[in-house]
This record gives C-alpha cells, structure tokens and sequence, in this order.
C-alpha cells in the first residue's frame, strides 16, 4: 500500500486521477484506519489531504464560514465566533467520537464516510450547507444533501474529493441545534438523530426553517413537512407537536440491534420537538 | 516460643491492615512497563490464528487443510483430529470447546487453526481451509430449547436427576429447600407469581485472550498467558494434550481484567499443540469479536417466582423455578443460582428448582458471584412489588426477613455470624434513604448474597540477607492481591508494608493452588501468607534463641523483632528481622516460612444497594443519579481496593441491568461481537458510587476477612429495576431495561 501525501489541491487531483487500483483519501482516518486495521478495506493507495494548507483553515467568506476538508473538530468547537452562528453544527461535530477523536475528525470525512448515523450530517443540511469537490474537471460546489448516496456510497466521482464545506451567512435572529439519542452517554452511534435550523422574525415568527432527520433511512432525511409547518407559525406547543408528528411520519428507519422501527420513529418526533424548542431560544425567542 | 502477643478477632490492633499504601502494580500498568498476555515473545515465534464456525449449530462433514499447509511460511496447521481423547467429560467439553469435533455448536465455534510466520500469512491460510459444513437447526433461547422438540445439540447427555420426556437439552435439575411451599403461601395474605428474565452478559475485561506456547522435541514445555488461575491451565492442558503437569510449566501474565472469565481456557491447548506440531513457539490473541463471539459470557435466564406475604411483610413461603442456558455444553451456574436465590432470608418454607440447559451459544464462563445476580433480579424485584403492595418499607419487610446468626438458610447450612442486618441497618441510617426524589425518579433497594470459596492454597515467604520480604503466591492478582498480601505479611512480621514483594510465582515454584476464583484469595491466600509469616517468626526466634543461648520458649516476636519473653529470660537487646537475616547463614541458613491448605471458613458475604434512578418518559432512557454500596468485608485490609470492589461490581450490575446484551439474529448469529454495540456503560454514564464497609469479622480468618470481589454484583440488577419501575410507574421483569424496553413498557401501561 503506498501513501501519498500532496500539498496543493492540482497536485492532489493529479495523484488521483493517475492512480490505477483503489486509492482512499484519507483526512482525520478515524474512520479509515479503524476499516484498514480491522481488514475492511485494502486499498492500493492512501491519498492524505492534511498537508495541503488551505484545508487545514476556518475561514470568513461572504458572511458564512469555509470550512477547510481536513480541519478537526476540536478546532471547531474552539473556534467562538463560528460556535456563535452555527452552535448546532458545531454541537454535532463536537459529539462525534471522544476528546482524542475530536482531535483528528473532520467534517467532510464524516460527509464521504457515508453513515446513515453520521452526527455532522443532519446539521448541515438543516444548515443548508454546500461542499466544494475538486476533481480532474476542476472545483464544483454541491449541497451536502446530495453527497451521501446510501449507506457508504456517496455521488463524489472516483477521481474526486472534497476540499471545504461552506456554511451560509447567518440572517439575525437565526439559530440551530442538533440532538441525537443513544443509550449511553458517550462512545455510542446515534440510534436518531434530528437538526433543526430556523430564523424568526422581531415579532418572534419563525420565517425559514429547515429539519433533517440522520439514522432513520438509507440517508439523511431532509422533512419539508416540518419546515413548513414551522415557517410562518410562533412555535407554541401545538406547533411542536406537529412537527414532532411530521418528523415520525417522514422517518423511515429498520429494526435493528439499535433499536426497532416504531422505537425510532417515535423517538424523531422527540428530538424534533426538543431541538426546535433550542433552536428556537438561539434565535432569541421566548422559551 | 509464644506467639499469642496479639489474639485473633476484632480485638487487634492493626499497624498496617486497614491502611491505604500505594498499589505495587501501579507505576508498571501507568507507564506500560506491565507485560499482558499479549506483550511476551520469544525467538522464531510464530502467529497462531483461529477459524470459527459462520453457524449457529452445523455438521462438520470434512476440512481440508493441504491448500493452507502448502502455504509458504505456514509452519502447521490444527483441527480435531490432532487431539486425541479426552477421559474426564468436563475436560473433553473444554477441549470440545477449544476445537470443534464432529459439530460446530455455536456461531464462532473453533474448528481449525493456523500458525505461520506473518499474520497476514496466517490469515490468508485461513481462507485456503475448506470445510463442509451441513447446517442443521439451531435455538439459543433458553425456554424454545426447552421445549420437546427443540433441536438437539447433544442426545443423551442428560443426567440421572432430569425427568424422562424432557428436551434433550435439558442436563441437569437441582432442588433445593425446606418446609412446605404450599401451607405457606395459605398464610399468606398475597401471593405474587411472576416470570422474570435477563439476558447474557459478558465479564468484559479490556484484554482479550492472549498467550505464548512452547514446546521442545523433549516435550517441555512452557506457556504464557492472561489467565485467573495457571495451575489450572496447566493441569487442563496436561490433561488435553496428554502430558504430564510437571512437564509444562505455565507463567501468569499481568491481567487486564477477567471477572470469573479466565478461570478456564480457550487458545492455550491450541497454541501448544501448533507449538508442539510447529516445534516453533506460537503467539496467539484474540480480536475483541472472537472474545465475544466463542468466551464465556454468563448464562441468561428465565425464572417464575412464587411468593407469599402477610399484610405486615412476613415471609411465608418462597418459591423460584429458574432456567440457565449456559451455552453449548452442560454447566450453567443455575444451581448456584437456586442456591442463593432466597439466601438472605429467613424462611419456613423454602423451595428452589434449577433447570441447566445447553443451547447454540459460546460455552458460559463464570462471572462474578455466578448464577446469583439473576436469582436476586427475581427474588428481589418480587419482595419489592409485595412490600410496595401492601405500603411497607422495603428495607423494613427484608429487616423483618433477614437471615441471621442461627437462621437455616435457604440452601442447607445454618449461618454463624453475619452481616446481613447490619447493612439493612446502615442503609436505613444513611442520608441516601431519606434524600428527596424529583419527578420521574425513583428510588431502588436490594440485597445480595455470596457463598466466598476458600481450596487449595500454597504460599512461600523468603527472608532475603538483608532483611526484606519475598512473598510468593500462586493466584494472579486481579483485584489487588499482591498489596494485600504483602500488607498482611508485613502486620504480622511487625516491618513496615514496603518491606515486603510480592509476586505470582510460576506453576514450577508452588505447589498447587485453586484458581483466582469465589473471591478466595484475600481469604485464603492471605491465610496462608499469615500462617507462613507465623512460620518464619518462628525460625526468627530459634535463631535469636540459639545466638542468646537460651530455650527457643522464652523468646518472643513483637515489632519486628525478636525479644527476650520476661526478665527470666536473660537480658538481651531486641534482635530485628534485619539483623536476624544478615547472620542467618551462620545460625543454620536461609530463613523461610511456607503454608499449604485447603482452606475451610470462608465465610458468606451479604450487601445491600440503593440507588436513585429518572427515567425519560418520552425515550424511555434511564439515568443513574445516584448509588451507595453497603456491604460486609469481615476485615478490610486495603479499604480503597475493597472500595474498588464495591464499586465495580455494582457498575457490571448497573450495565447488566440497562444496556448490556447478547443479541442473536434468525441466524443463530451474535449481531453485537464488539464493544460499540455491546455497551458496557462508560464513565459518564455513571454517578460516583458511594461505599459504606461494614467489618462483621469472620471467624474462619485470622483477621476476620472476608471475600469482597462478588457479592457487590448480586443484588444491583434487582436494586436498579426496583428504582427504574418506580420512576417508570412501571413493573420492569426483564432485562436489560433498554430504552426501547422501558418505552414500550410505558406506552403499555399508558394504553
């Protein structure tokens, strides 16, 4: 196996589109070594994005944040003004493995690691955030709701890669959250997991909202139907319930040994009523 | 020579027992200076590797291993058909366990193994062995493999004791008890009959199975490995491989953890007979998946309980039908089970019957007081739901029950002193008991009960020239008994604690000691270590009697040193242990004392637990919030060790309770083999657990210790599922009481 490690982007892309055989980018690896240790995986080659510089950055871009493809999550979460504008993104990244892993996992490595059950992902497409993937026809930007296909398939091309994630500008009075359930209190998988990201206007109307639901179908769960009930509405108690009720609707989990169908379907409407009801007290409303 | 300068009993007045010094294993196990099971190598070794069974339950029709052994850098390979016949039943089970015969019994069934110069040559050979398999039909449930025409693993294996027409699953009854269950429970003025279930769980420990073998064209032979206890892998394997044990010299490694689930063996007889067939020394580990896949997790159960109350809380009758399936082969502990199940209480009429029964699963492996947590689940939860029935205190009716001094127990002996009550006591005057509650919380209590074990013991103590103490014991140290015992060496020499080393001799140093196992060794080993001490003072005090030229008699051993009894007994300075040892060699030779027992009077162990649990309504998912341990340890000789214990025991019992299980699909097959979805619960899933120790000396001890490893586990499921039906406003009868389970139960209550 042989391992590449580029600093620039062009030199990256090159690598990987001349590679024969199966090259695996490899940015954080917390969930790579653990496939190439345990015998999951052998590829041919590992492709390692940590040395090209300016994916290793948080940076300010028209009012949002670009988040570099191989920045950590401990990074994230001590970043103050990014914690500011998106603390429920940042709160999912943070739960994301323990404080070791922190130190290694990246955002857009666990976007391509393709988990249905992945923390990150319902939060940033409630966030409505875009990925930029360079590939041999240069950059694309495309929204993280597109990049996981199904359970460890994504739409990426073979020859490319994810080099940031871009998190929109926030309007004032706009918050998010994400919860997720497990049985333990840490060094678990979430069982369901449910983002909210919502903007309320002076008079404490909510004016855009968008849920996603995460480990409750093949791929993350955008729910329109809650969205829509929360935008226009106060978000009152009623206002929960149906989009707690919206929420079990559009879940479409398995049983497994995490947990039955009708558990997780009941236990969507729980987290979505819970992080609305943060989500909206970040955006400044009455609790 | 007179030794009675300090008396047994509570009267002494410990120096260094009850003190906390440093333990001597720390500094190793923090810098990684400590050598596990998998940390030994040798020249030329060689990587064992082994291929598990994908059934549940299969006909092995033949395996061809020629593809894997014309594999370069294959040096042998190993199936059934290189072990020969096994004499005793329970040993040919052991070796049926370690690999495969005729039938795979389980998924992750040894059936052949490797050893080659790389692991990744080993794990290609792997892939070259070709076995046909015929499945056949499996059950892993304990009541469908009770049922007539469940699938049989083994025909006519049952014994005497089984009722003609009976599964062929079914092995073995036990009956226990006394009285009249039926005259009873007219007395009563309510009879609760329920059926209670809990699921397998695994010991846990952090270091998989690990070991190194080798073996000379001589036939000596020498093993490696993380075991409880290496006496007993030496004679096991001996008797496997058809050696004699004094040929094959065995090395406990330092131990990450075992819990009952290394006192038997599962690659060490594989790994000699690669090692043997090789002439190569073989190194073999488990991957976590193979530790829960094909070791001992502890039986799951189904027990109906029958039993009565008055209106005041007094027990009339109590009876309990349980079912243990201990895997794929006879021994499940039900019959310690139906033991303790009722052994805290004071009974007329008494009455337990046990069901031992195999299914496709991993063959049961002790765990921590085993066969009682379950027993104590049923028996605890059912006095819980009559006492909260009838509006009683529930610490009050197990006060009006309670098993004391003179009490029959339920399973035989009448009880000399014991410290049941006084836990109940203690309990009833600590702050937790009367603390508030918040909405959804709820409030648990429980007892427990554990049988101690003492068995062969064999321990050496050298005095070194210049005046220290080697110490050298048969029993891997599991939970601090290398502090332990050289505390209780140096109480009784009168030298300060860090005077004295300990360490875990080789099977080739001492004679015969019984397994780290039915939490003995503090007991016994610490015996044995007092009595050897009681014999180097002796021959201290011959010496220091023949350099003073006066009678062996008139010389006493008091702080350390040698005196002169009484003013008849001439005028000499106190001669030290250190200047005794420095002219040893000129006074007769080394100085050494040495003990050999089966130890009797261990004496039984009671615990009572409280905890404080809320429950979400909405998800069903538990909190501990809060936990006191109270619980008899006789004598603690290091009271953060005994601490540890409490606490560790009731941790697995709190994991038992809530989350930890073995799942099996359709297949037969473990759909949980790793820690992820096996969930043991982590630090922050726990509160401090708070200990109270109470000291009810036992009088079979010199010090009045008791064993302390087990009992801590007994009675925390039940405790737990009484604080978590509480807070539920829910009855919680099986386990584990996932969130899933608790919401369902709930969602039932609330129609």
């Amino acid at each position: 196996m042989q391992y590449l490690s580029p600093n620039t982007v062009e030199d990256a892309v090159q690598l990987l589109a001349s590679r024969t055989g199966e090259c695996r980018v490899l940015a954080g690896g917390t969930d790579l070594l653990v496939r190439l240790r345990s015998g999951m995986t052998e590829p041919d080659s590992v492709l390692d994005i940590k040395r090209i510089d300016e994916l290793r950055r948080i940076t300010r871009e028209d009012g949002g944040w670009r988040i570099g493809a191989a920045v950590p999550g401990a990074e994230m979460s001590e970043n103050a003004d990014l914690v500011s504008d998106w603390p429920g993104v940042v709160e999912a990244v943070g739960l994301i493995g323990s404080t070791q892993i922190q130190g290694r996992a990246t955002m857009a490595g666990n976007l391509c690691n393709a988990s249905p059950a992945a923390d990150s992902v319902p939060a940033l497409v409630a966030a409505d955030a875009v990925a930029r993937v360079a590939g041999p026809d240069g950059v694309r930007d495309v929204a993280v709701f597109d990049v996981p296909d199904g359970p460890g398939k994504t739409s990426l091309g073979r020859d490319e890669f994810i080099t940031s994630i871009f998190l929109p500008a926030r309007p004032a009075r706009s918050g998010d959250a994400y919860l997720r359930f497990i049985p333990r209190t840490e060094m678990d998988i979430a069982v369901v997991g449910c983002a909210v990201s919502l903007t309320l206007d002076a008079a404490g109307t909510c004016t855009a909202a968008r849920v996603a639901l995460g480990a409750v179908g093949p791929k993350v769960i955008a729910v329109k139907e809650a969205a829509d009930i929360l935008t226009g509405s106060i978000i009152d108690a009623a206002t929960l319930d149906r989009v707690a009720q919206a929420c079990s609707a559009a879940a479409n989990p398995i049983d497994d040994k995490r947990g039955t169908a009708d558990y997780r379907k009941h236990v969507a409407g729980v987290l979505a009523r819970r992080a609305t009801a943060i989500a909206k007290t970040r955006a400044g409303g009455a609790a | 020579m007179a030794l009675d300068s300090k008396s047994d009993g509570e009267k002494l007045n410990f120096k260094v027992i009850g003190t906390r010094p440093l333990r001597p294993d720390g500094i190793d196990k923090v810098t990684g200076r400590a050598r596990f099971g998998a940390d030994m190598s040798a020249p030329g070794m060689l990587v064992g590797l082994v291929l598990r069974s994908p059934h549940a339950h299969a006909r092995i029709k033949s395996i061809d291993t020629s593809a894997a052994e014309a594999l370069t850098g294959v040096h042998a390979v190993v199936t059934r058909a290189d072990f020969g016949a096994v004499e005793n039943e329970a040993t040919a089970d052991v070796l049926d366990n370690c690999m495969a015969g005729d039938k795979a019994l389980y998924d992750g069934h040894a059936v052949a193994a490797v050893a080659a110069t790389s692991g990744k040559i080993a794990k290609q050979a792997l892939k070259l062995i070709e076995i046909d398999y015929e499945p056949l039909p499996h059950v892993t449930d304990v009541d469908a493999a009770m049922q007539p025409d469940a699938p049989s693993l083994h025909d006519g294996r049952a014994n005497e004791t089984v009722p003609e027409g009976m599964s062929p699953n079914v092995m073995a009854r036990h009956e226990f008890g006394h009285g009249d269950i039926e005259a009873g429970l007219a007395q009563a003025d309510r009879v609760l009959e329920r059926t209670y279930r809990t699921e397998a769980t695994h010991q846990g420990y952090i270091e998989p199975h690990a070991c190194l073998a080798s073996m000379g064209p001589d036939g000596q032979a020498d093993l490696w490995c993380c075991t409880q206890g290496h006496y007993m892998v030496r004679n096991t394997c001996a008797e496997i491989l058809g050696i004699e044990q004094g040929q094959l010299r065995v090395t406990a490694s330092e131990i990450g953890g075992g819990f009952g689930g290394k006192t038997t063996v599962f690659l060490e007889p594989v790994a000699l007979k690669l090692a043997q067939k090789s002439g190569r020394p073989v190194k073999m580990v488990m991957s976590r998946a193979e530790v829960l896949r094909a070791t001992g997790p502890t039986a799951s159960s189904s027990i109906d309980v029958r039993i009565g109350m008055t209106k005041d809380g007094r027990i009339t009758a109590g009876f309990a039908e349980l079912r243990y399936q201990g895997g794929a082969y006879p021994g499940s502990p039900v019959d310690m089970g139906s033991m303790s199940a009722f052994a805290p209480y004071d009974l007329e009429n008494v009455k337990t019957v046990g069901w031992d029964v195999v299914t496709n699963r991993p063959k049961q492996a002790a765990y921590r007081a085993p066969g009682a947590p379950m027993a104590a689940f049923a028996v605890e939860s059912a006095i819980d739901e009559l006492a909260k029935g009838f509006g009683l205190d529930p610490l009050e009716v197990r006060l009006k029950n309670a098993a004391r001094e003179g009490t029959r127990a339920s399973y035989g002996p009448t009880y000399p002193a014991i410290g049941l009550e006084a836990t109940l006591r203690k309990a009833k005057d600590h702050p937790h008991w009367s603390a508030p509650l918040g909405p959804n919380q709820g409030r648990g209590v429980a007892c427990g009960f554990w049988f101690n074990f003492g068995g062969d013991t064999c321990v050496s103590l050298n005095i070194t020239p210049d005046g220290t103490v080697t110490l050298s014991e048969g029993n891997p140290d599991i939970g601090g008994s290398r502090a332990s015992m050289s505390m209780m060496a140096a109480e009784e020499l009168g030298i300060p604690y860090d005077k004295v080393r300990t360490v875990i001799a080789d099977t080739g140093s001492l004679g015969q000691n019984e397994v780290t196992d039915g939490s003995r060794v503090t007991f016994a080993v610490g015996l044995a270590t007092i009595e050897a001490a009681r014999a180097a003072k002796r021959e201290m005090c011959k010496r220091a009697a023949m350099v003073w030229g006066i009678d062996e008699e008139a010389v006493v051993w008091e702080d350390g040193a040698a005196k002169p009894a009484g003013p008849n007994a001439g005028d000499h300075e106190p001669m030290s242990l250190a200047e005794i040892a420095a002219i040893a060699s000129n006074t007769g030779g080394p100085i050494a004392g040495h003990f050999e027992v089966n130890a009797e009077g261990a004496g039984v162990s009671f615990a009572t637990h409280m905890v404080d649990t809320e429950v979400d309504p909405d998800t069903g998912a538990v909190k501990i919030l809060r936990y006191t341990v109270f619980q008899d340890a006789g004598k603690a000789v290091h009271p953060s060790y005994v601490e540890g214990q409490f606490q560790g025991g009731a941790v697995q019992g709190i994991g038992w309770a809530l989350n930890e299980e073995y799942i099996y699909g359709e297949d037969g097959i473990l759909q949980n083999p790793g820690f992820l979805d096996y969930r043991i619960p982590v630090a922050s899933d726990l509160p401090m657990i708070d200990t109270v120790i109470l000291e009810i000396p036992n009088p079979g001890h010199p010090y009045g210790v008791r064993g302390v490893g087990e009992t801590s586990i007994v009675p925390p499921l039940a405790a737990v599922a009484n604080a978590v039906s509480e807070a539920a406003g829910v009855r919680m009868t099986a386990l584990p009481m996932s969130p899933p389970r608790v919401l369902a139960a709930i969602q039932s209550e609330n129609g």
